[in-house]
């Protein structure tokens, strides 16, 4: 599965698409950043609330394979920009981390 | 012996919202040394977590990344605080950090036990009043 494929399904909305071929090998969920580091694997799917411009540089260091924000939350303008300018993917979906988790379950 | 690679870096204790960057140039320039991307991974995160404390803990610092032939090494200098109780300091939880630093995501007193857990050695001195230097090693071999 790659994040273009995660894209297909129609609750998944794109906000920055850096590397639609980026192959996608699981999930992880979580909001505190050090437990990111610590739990996530390269090529995770990263689905999170948090919102502010440090989950660019925990998303690098971990390798994952694209940040998903969940509840609808939403990037500042000035986030966008860096998160194109160090080629990170960030979708984004309407509903929970839960309901996140259930869709990518089904497609993966 | 050959002379060790260094990258040296000054972290900025005011801006938090660029901490992060000196792990974020390490990652690329290890990537550009062609080192296996599991030891970049485990030195970026390790770097960064240490990077970020210095930042919310200590008022900034300085950080130094050494590729040896046979490890790399992190060592990082502050001149804040410094940790009362190490021990103390290393369980996962335990973390005196703010609720602004919170509501970040930050503060889940995992930084310690992660910097220990992706590397192969880890020292921390300390002093009250006087500053922590950090000392990790992730081996190559
Ligand atoms: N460079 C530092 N200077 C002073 N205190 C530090 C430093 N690094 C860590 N600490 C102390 O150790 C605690 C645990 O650190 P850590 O495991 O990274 O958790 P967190 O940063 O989430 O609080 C911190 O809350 C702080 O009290
Ligand atoms: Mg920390």
């Amino acid at each position: 599965m790659t994040v273009n494929d995660i894209l297909k399904v129609n609750d998944f909305k794109s906000v920055v698409l850096s590397d639609g071929d980026r192959e996608v090998s699981g999930v992880y969920i979580g909001d505190l950043l050090s437990w990111v580091m610590g739990k996530a694997n390269s090529g995770d799917a990263w689905i999170t609330i948090m919102s502010n411009v440090n989950i660019l540089a925990v998303a690098s260091l971990t390798d994952c394979a694209c940040i998903i924000l969940s509840e609808g939350v939403t990037l500042s303008d000035e986030i966008i920009a860096t998160a194109k300018e160090k080629g990170i993917n960030v979708l984004s979906f309407a509903k929970s981390s839960f309901d996140a988790a259930i869709c990518l379950n089904a497609i993966i | 012996m050959p002379e060790a690679l260094s990258f040296k870096f000054d972290v900025d204790g005011e801006d938090f919202t660029c901490a992060g960057q000196a792990s974020v140039i390490v990652k690329k320039n290890l990537r550009q040394l062609g080192l296996p991307p599991e030891i970049i991974r485990r030195v970026s995160i390790a770097m960064y977590e240490g990077e970020i404390n210095m930042v919310i803990h200590a008022g900034g610092g300085k950080a130094e990344v050494n590729v040896y032939e046979d490890c790399i090494e992190i060592v990082l200098i502050d001149n804040g605080p410094g940790i009362k109780d190490i021990e103390q300091a290393m369980q996962e939880g335990f973390s005196t950090a703010t609720d602004t630093i919170r509501s970040l995501g930050f503060g889940a007193g995992m930084g310690l036990p992660n910097m220990k857990r992706y590397t192969d050695y880890m020292d921390i001195k300390s002093q009250v009043g006087v500053g922590t230097t950090i000392t990790m090693k992730v081996n190559l071999t």
